[in-house]
């Protein structure tokens, strides 16, 4: 007998006791209407308090702050001068950038663009210290961004290997009260990667140290439309 | 479970050798008051927390009552995105799985995500016997290898040791596994993580195989779930050419959506945050982005045989967030060690009985290793009653019974340790069924009190060391009773 029937054989009888109840498994696809979502009582809360676009983006800013994130803030306009700013700041000679990001970005910057080739090494990205992206949504109750890997964000090992990481942020359009809010906006069958802060750990004594294997310096833009 | 712990005295010699270490006592009080006070606070920005709790424990429920169905859907769709799925029914056979898997690329190193699964069947001690070097990178595990040790937490792993101890640990022993420490390394928790940083980055920058665990998997997507702190999981996670998950059957979630309810609680209840860092979340493989090879190994290891008690399988909905650890009198006294698994503190005390058997005297002990103060209960994020189960576990190994052991009914004999208890057991139930004899016994008790010693002689002196007696009454219940209301219904 293979291992696998095996394990389903000793689930099955392991459950002969259990009424099955008779809601059916999820569904094939992803829904949120499935026969299985009314199986499981959600009587939680999809946001928590009651707020405006303007005070949401507030939160996001303060949360983000919170876990020692820098915010910044600007319009379309000035985005470019700031991205310029924070990259000189940084000294920074050269710079990743993903496939496509919006060129205005990074008009009014010094540094070299250095693209992520798939022929190229982590040896060679580890030579970058900074990287600019987009997301594809932030969530202002945990000050999280989330990236999928869309063209404007690049490869998950871009956001990973530099130290500094400059993303940006569309406010409000990008931005989402909650935790359930942003997971309804995300394809799961993108690579995702959920950004609280810059890196850190608490594995000595629990002293929150930032910065062990990822960026040190996580710069979020929020940039306004108008 | 394998023998990673093999020769751990039981319990109660374990603890006591612990408790009677001071430095282990001061850093596990200032750790674990830190992290609950902490946890508190995390928990209490979110009105909701009843409703989510309520809400975890049911959709993990619904999963292991339809655990069947949910694994093949989940191996479906893991297929269908690229990935490959293996079904380990126990530790050998994970190890085995996992140690081919790597041979298959050609490399004789790998490195590892902190893992409980991967902990829990030996997979580094395997590797390192097939010739594979198994690299920990998570800071915590790192201290924990380095230091030739053993974890004492779920989730801070190196919780016993000291900035002091970890200092000393990485000037003696960096150079061996690669990259020394850096000249007149302090002991600053900063200086301590820019240390392993760089020691750590080169293992990762040329690492060709990545072995993970997963807090989650959802069957409807194939989306396996890593949460981190560090940004090791994601270097582990993407850099590599080939990833191998390693995964107990029980941390499937049915739909994308019940992610909501976990990554609300899981952070809060674990680490204390509202989020952590990072999450990683990877369904098979993406063109052109991370490992293009990606093994998920399903592990059984004696979660069937738990899943089989209908009171032990309770302990399946864990999510192994540490919060039970934490606020554990027992645990925060005696520390992980003590426990003689990879699972310590409360949840340890009733997942390794279940998954291992109660064969080994560790085992058999483990289920008292509590004061069953519901401490544990209170703060669990899926509301896993563990009084119950370690209540329903004490009994088992007292009376003996039928449990599942490798997928057969087997019937245990009760412990040897406990005959007294059964004798007591048995005399206290023909002493109430016979009211005339109980009743004589009674009266006889409360004219001898004054006679009474204050510590048991013969076997009962352990007992009685560090435990008042309790006091006979003057009379009994019944006989007050009697000469206070005669009897009669007063109510009225």
């Amino acid at each position: 007998m293979s291992s696998r029937d095996l394990i389903l054989g000793r689930v099955r009888r392991a459950l002969a006791d259990v009424p099955r109840d008779g809601a059916p498994p999820a569904p094939e696809r992803p829904g949120k209407d499935s026969p299985y979502e009314e199986a499981v009582a959600r009587s939680y809360l999809r946001e928590h308090g009651s707020r405006s676009v303007a005070e949401t983006v507030d939160l996001l800013a303060e949360n983000l702050a919170d876990y020692r994130a820098i915010v910044h803030r600007s319009t379309e306009e000035e985005l470019p001068y700031v991205i310029m700013r924070l990259l000189a700041e940084r000294g920074a000679q050269y710079v990743l950038v993903p496939p496509r990001l919006p060129p205005e970005w990074m008009s009014a910057a010094d540094p070299t663009q250095v693209h992520d080739r798939a022929v190229s090494t982590p040896h060679e990205l580890d030579r970058v210290a900074s990287v600019v992206t987009g997301c594809a949504v932030a969530v202002a109750e945990t000050g999280t961004i989330v990236l999928d890997g869309s063209p404007d964000q690049g490869r998950r090992r871009i956001t990973l290997i530099p130290d500094h990481h400059i993303c940006v942020v569309r406010v409000p359009d990008q931005v989402v009260a909650s935790v359930p809010q942003a997971l309804e906006r995300l394809d799961p069958a993108r690579p995702l990667t959920w950004i609280s802060g810059p890196s850190a750990t608490s594995d000595i004594e629990l002293d929150r140290v930032e910065g062990v294997h990822g960026p040190r310096t996580l710069e979020v833009v929020l940039v306004s439309g108008e | 479970m394998s023998g990673t712990f093999v020769g751990m005295p039981a319990f109660p010699k374990a603890a006591h050798e612990a408790v009677n270490n001071a430095t282990l006592r001061g850093n596990l009080r200032h750790a674990t008051h830190t992290i609950r006070t902490k946890r508190a606070k995390a928990v209490a920005e979110l009105s909701d927390w009843a409703e989510l709790r309520e809400a975890g424990k049911r959709i993990k429920d619904h999963t292991l009552r339809h655990l069947d169905r949910y694994l093949t859907q989940l191996e479906e769709s893991v297929t269908a995105a690229g990935g490959v799925v293996h079904w380990a029914a126990d530790a050998e056979e994970a190890n085995r799985i996992v140690t081919a898997l790597v041979k298959m690329t050609g490399e004789s190193e790998v490195v590892k995500v902190k893992s409980m699964a991967t902990q829990e069947i030996g997979l580094n001690e395997a590797l390192e016997a097939a010739g594979i070097h198994a690299y920990e990178t998570d800071l915590a595990e790192l201290i924990v290898q380095l230091g030739k040790d053993r974890p004492s937490h779920i989730l801070v792993p190196a919780i016993h040791r000291n900035r002091g101890e970890i200092r000393d640990i990485f000037v003696r022993e960096m150079g061996e596994w690669g990259r020394p420490a850096p000249e007149g390394l302090t002991d600053t928790p900063a200086e301590l993580a820019e240390a392993a940083r760089l020691h750590l980055r080169e293992k990762f920058l040329r690492a060709k195989v990545g072995i993970s665990g997963a807090n989650f998997m959802v069957a409807e997507t194939g989306t396996l779930v890593v949460v981190e702190s560090e940004g090791n999981g994601r270097m582990c996670l993407t850099l590599p050419e080939t990833l191998i998950s390693v995964v107990g059957i029980e941390k499937i979630v049915p739909s994308w959506r019940d992610l909501e309810v976990f990554l609300q609680t899981l952070p809060r209840s674990s680490t204390a945050e509202r989020m952590n860092p990072y999450t990683s979340m990877w369904t098979g493989t993406t063109d052109g982005d991370g490992p293009q090879t990606f093994h998920l190994v399903l592990l059984d290891n004696g979660r069937t045989d738990t899943l089989a008690d209908e009171v032990g399988r309770q302990a399946l909905r864990c999510i192994r967030c540490s919060a039970c650890l934490n606020v554990c009198p027992v645990y925060e006294r005696a520390g992980g060690h003590a426990y003689g698994s990879v699972y310590p503190g409360p949840i340890g005390a009733i997942l390794s009985p279940q998954l291992r058997g109660t064969a080994s005297e560790i085992d058999a002990s483990l289920p008292y290793a509590s004061s069953l103060c519901g401490a544990c209960y209170e703060v669990c994020p899926v509301a896993i009653d563990i009084p119950e189960v370690l209540v329903h576990l004490r009994e088992r190994i007292a009376e003996g019974g039928r449990v599942t052991k490798d997928g057969n009914t087997v019937v245990l004999k009760p412990a040897k340790g406990h005959a007294a208890e059964r004798a007591a057991m048995r005399a206290a139930r023909w002493a109430f069924s016979h009211p005339g004899a109980m009743g004589a016994g009674q009266r006889l008790a409360s004219r001898t009190r004054r006679f009474h010693p204050r510590t048991l002689p013969g076997p009962g002196r352990a007992w009685s060391a560090t435990r008042e007696l309790p006091a006979v009454p003057a009379e009994s219940f019944r006989e007050w009773w009697q000469r206070t209301r005669g009897g009669k219904d007063t109510t009225k």
